[in-house]
């Protein structure tokens, strides 16, 4: 056990957990800076997983799979649509709360309900079956292999052959931190964030920034569901999402809803999803350790409101 | 000499969809550079006016003519591209960004095709506020400066944008009088500049001291535009209500009894654990009229909070009657027959989908009277209400209307009738006037003192000196959590001196004899 958690194997065990939540905890940020709780990533990361599967194999019909650059081109082809549908479910989500006025709680919990029902129909019709999409011949995001790197001990081998979406989650959070804290837009989606009335009195439609902080965010989530589906596995599981969104949420909340702190918050929810992944070698109860990332989760918050409490009251007590 | 009317407003007409007519035929001059006040009471329609001028409203009948040319106004966005800004009476600015950022908020400067350029953005701020003589840091962030500056900050939004004519909407409510003043200076600076300004005002001195012409509105209709220099404060509140306001009261000599509530030692820190109220001790009587001026925001929504048990982490004692009210739940210290006006009306003095008997009735129909074993007695609680209704002249068609639907002053009116209606010894009314008609204010005041009379305790808090000079029997000036000073000839007191306190320039060590024993 502790063989393993020292081994290069468990950090890269770690960046495989991380990256969907990353993609995620980006997503419901952007999202919560504008005002908006986005509960729907959990239902927007799980039909991602399932349409990264469907596209990249449509990208797979079209470009073949013969070479590595026509594997690379049925990827791109997918994870492109992917996002781009995921940019739409984003839009359907702010249509519904923001033009039809729908609670976003309830209608968050409408799309994770359609996209939990939703998959596996979409997987019987497509496929003939109800669990996994075995039967479908995707096409995974590519293995980025650094040559001269790679060749260094432990740094190279964690450095290179780590998938492609590992290092876009991390090159999402460097944009989203651009993004939110240094361009006009980003100003705009805080300002609304914050006091809607102070950012519609200078002329800035709220329900506009809205919409664009929403299709951002559902862009991110389906980058986090494709990687579900195109590189932690290779195909569609059923509920494969697994929480990944809700706990991206508090992922989010714990790092005040900035993207690097919730790039920290979401490598320490890795950690625990690399932890119980290890574990399983142990013969320790499956059901307790498949416990551990959302113990960590319920933990995390716990510690987190604590802290802010005690914070609170030294500040009270200190006359 | 004829100067040019920069915005002619002719034969505005605004019913609302609830068939309220808010303007009937009014029109509005304003010509080049001037200070032109838009007088009237709550619901008198000034508002309805400035926000068809501004583009949230658009008026059913009328023209609006910008420098001679006829104009449709569709948006807010609309008249900001047009030369027109508002100030706000409740500040519009995002609280965490900094000074500059909120002036450049929806038109950055960029530089690198999609980055902010911040430097630009700071030296642009810092420009305009040069050329207007605003001394403002705009750097610092919003949240961290007082109210005063946020209002210049306000002003600066507006003209970056290129403002020609402002809007401004009571913009002295909640400035100290050397603030105020400041901001008179300003305004005189961009009469020079050649801007035009709209001044909405209850005070009729300031109108007095810096407006070249007012018009005044009365029941959606405009009474006419006057020239301030030709009128006495008298005629401008007889053409705004039709009578004359009393703002001197008959009042007898304060008959004190026992002490009802007694604050020793009161420290209270906010929720991000600034200490609000610092080591504060006072007594006070029945029969008397406690006054408390100061800025907002120097402890005074706290006391209130921690007197009314809204809030219990605090430091120190407070009794009611000799009885500590730390371990009493809100209910039983109300119950201790205390009233409370709360200051925002529409967050804590009332539901607003909720309609005006509910209201009347949310902290007494648990009484025996309208309470029976399962239901409430609605019969006796709508006698009820028809009667209040009555007698603090809510201007309504029923109970049954939401509170909500109600001027600003009506509301106050359903809150003080359900306050009052207890039978209350001590009455908290924090900003029991602020925003309401003069009407409305008057009345409130009278109901006050007559409670005074009957040996009810008060703690009057106001931003409106005039109010808390004619009816307090004691003042105290609250200036960072303490009591910066205390009258207790309120009668001589000068409102110069009254916003040195306020400010903090001046202060008094030693309170005890006069706050308590």
């Amino acid at each position: 056990m502790l063989n393993g958690i020292f081994s290069v194997e468990f950090v890269n065990s770690i960046l495989r957990a991380t990256t969907p939540i990353l993609f995620a905890t980006m997503a419901s940020a952007v999202a919560a800076k504008a005002g908006i709780c986005n509960m729907a990533l959990e239902g927007m990361m799980l039909l991602s997983a399932l349409f990264g599967v469907l596209f990249s194999a449509m990208g797979g019909g079209i470009f073949g799979t013969a070479s590595g650059l026509s594997q690379f081109a049925s990827f791109g082809f997918g994870f492109l649509l992917t996002v781009l549908v995921g940019g739409l479910i984003g839009l359907i989500f702010a249509f519904c709360i923001l033009h039809m006025k729908a609670d976003e709680i309830l209608a968050a919990i409408a799309l994770n309900l359609i996209a939990s029902g939703g998959t596996v129909m979409i997987l019987m019709a497509v496929a003939g079956e109800k669990g996994a999409s075995s039967t479908i011949a995707s096409v995974a995001a590519p293995k980025v292999v650094i040559p001269l790197i790679g060749s260094i001990p432990v740094l190279g081998e964690i450095l290179s052959g780590q998938n492609l979406l590992t290092w876009l989650s991390i090159l999402a959070v460097i944009v989203m931190h651009v993004f939110l804290y240094k361009t006009p837009m980003g100003l705009k989606i805080r300002a609304v964030g914050e006091n809607k009335n102070a950012a519609e009195s200078v002329g800035i439609s709220a329900r506009k920034i809205q919409y664009i902080a929403l299709v951002i965010s559902g862009m991110l989530a389906s980058m986090g569901g494709f990687y579900l589906s195109g590189g932690y596995m290779n195909m569609f599981t059923r509920e494969m999402a697994a929480g990944r969104g809700y706990i991206a949420l508090a992922a989010s909340s714990m790092g005040a809803d900035t993207p690097v702190g919730g790039f920290l918050v979401s490598i320490l929810f890795g950690i625990a999803q690399a932890v119980a992944n290890l574990m399983q070698l142990t013969t320790i109860p499956m059901q307790l350790i498949q416990l551990i990332p959302y113990l960590t989760t319920l933990i995390g918050l716990g510690i987190y409101s604590y802290a802010r409490m005690k914070r609170r009251k030294k500040l009270l007590s200190s006359e | 000499m004829e100067k040019q009317a920069v915005l002619r407003m002719e034969h505005i007409m605004k019913i609302y969809s609830n068939g309220v007519v808010a303007n009937e035929d009014v029109s509005l001059d304003l010509e080049e550079g001037e200070i032109h006040a838009l007088l009237g009471e709550n619901g008198a329609g000034k508002s309805t006016l400035m926000k068809v001028l501004f583009g949230i409203e658009s008026p059913d009948e009328g023209k609006i003519l910008l420098n001679g040319v006829e104009t449709v106004i569709k948006s807010p966005q609309d008249a900001i591209a047009k030369g027109i800004g508002m100030v706000h009476q409740h500040f519009m600015l995002v609280s965490s960004l900094t000074v500059a950022e909120n002036i450049i908020l929806g038109v950055a400067p960029v530089k690198n095709l999609f980055l902010i350029d911040k430097k630009r953005a700071i030296q642009e701020a810092e420009a305009i506020a040069a050329k207007y003589n605003f001394n403002i840091d705009v750097t610092a962030r919003v949240e961290e400066i007082p109210v005063g500056v946020k209002q210049k900050v306000e002003i600066l939004k507006a003209l970056y944008r290129g403002a020609k004519i402002l809007i401004l909407d009571e913009p002295t409510a909640v400035l100290t009088p050397q603030e105020t003043n400041e901001l008179f200076v300003q305004l005189e600076k961009l009469k020079e500049n050649g801007h035009t300004v709209i001044f909405i005002s209850h005070k009729l001195d300031e109108i007095k001291k810096i407006c070249n012409r007012a018009t005044i509105m009365r029941n959606g209709k405009s009474m006419g535009t006057y020239s301030v220099a030709d009128m006495s404060t008298d005629d401008m509140s007889r053409l705004m209500v039709g009578r004359q306001v009393v703002l001197e009261f008959d009042k007898k000599p304060a008959n004190r009894t026992e002490t009802m509530l007694k604050v020793r030692d009161l420290i209270v820190h906010n929720s991000q654990g600034v200490q609000k109220i610092d080591h504060l001790s006072f007594d006070l009587k029945g029969g008397e009229i406690l006054g408390i001026a100061g800025v907002e925001g120097n402890g005074q929504s706290e006391l209130v909070e921690a007197i009314t048990g809204l809030n219990k982490n605090y430091h120190g004692a407070v009794q009611i009657r000799g009885e500590d009210i730390r371990k009493k739940t809100i209910k039983e210290i109300r119950n201790m027959n205390l009233a409370h006006i709360p200051e925002d009306r529409m967050k804590s003095g009332c539901a607003g989908t909720l309609n005006i008997l509910e209201n009347m009735f949310s902290n007494q129909y648990d009484r025996k009277e309208f309470s029976g074993r399962l239901f409430l007695k609605s019969k006796k609680m709508q006698q009820k209400a028809q009667e209040w209704i009555k007698e603090y002249l809510v201007k309504c068609n029923s109970y049954k209307q939401n509170v909500g639907m109600l001027s600003g002053g009506n509301i106050q009116k359903v809150i003080v009738a359900r306050e009052f209606s207890t039978g209350p010894d001590l009455i908290i009314a924090n900003q029991p006037t602020r925003g309401i008609d003069v009407g409305a204010s008057e009345f409130i005041r009278k109901r006050l003192l007559e409670f005074r009379d009957a040996g009810c305790a008060i703690i009057l808090i106001s931003a409106d000196l005039n109010e808390v000079l004619s009816l307090s029997d004691r003042l105290a000036v609250m200036y960072k959590g303490r009591f910066a000073s205390v009258f207790t000839e309120v009668e001589k007191v000068q409102e110069e001196l009254l916003g040195q306190y306020m400010l903090g320039i001046k202060k008094d060590d030693r309170l005890e004899g006069a706050m308590y024993e």
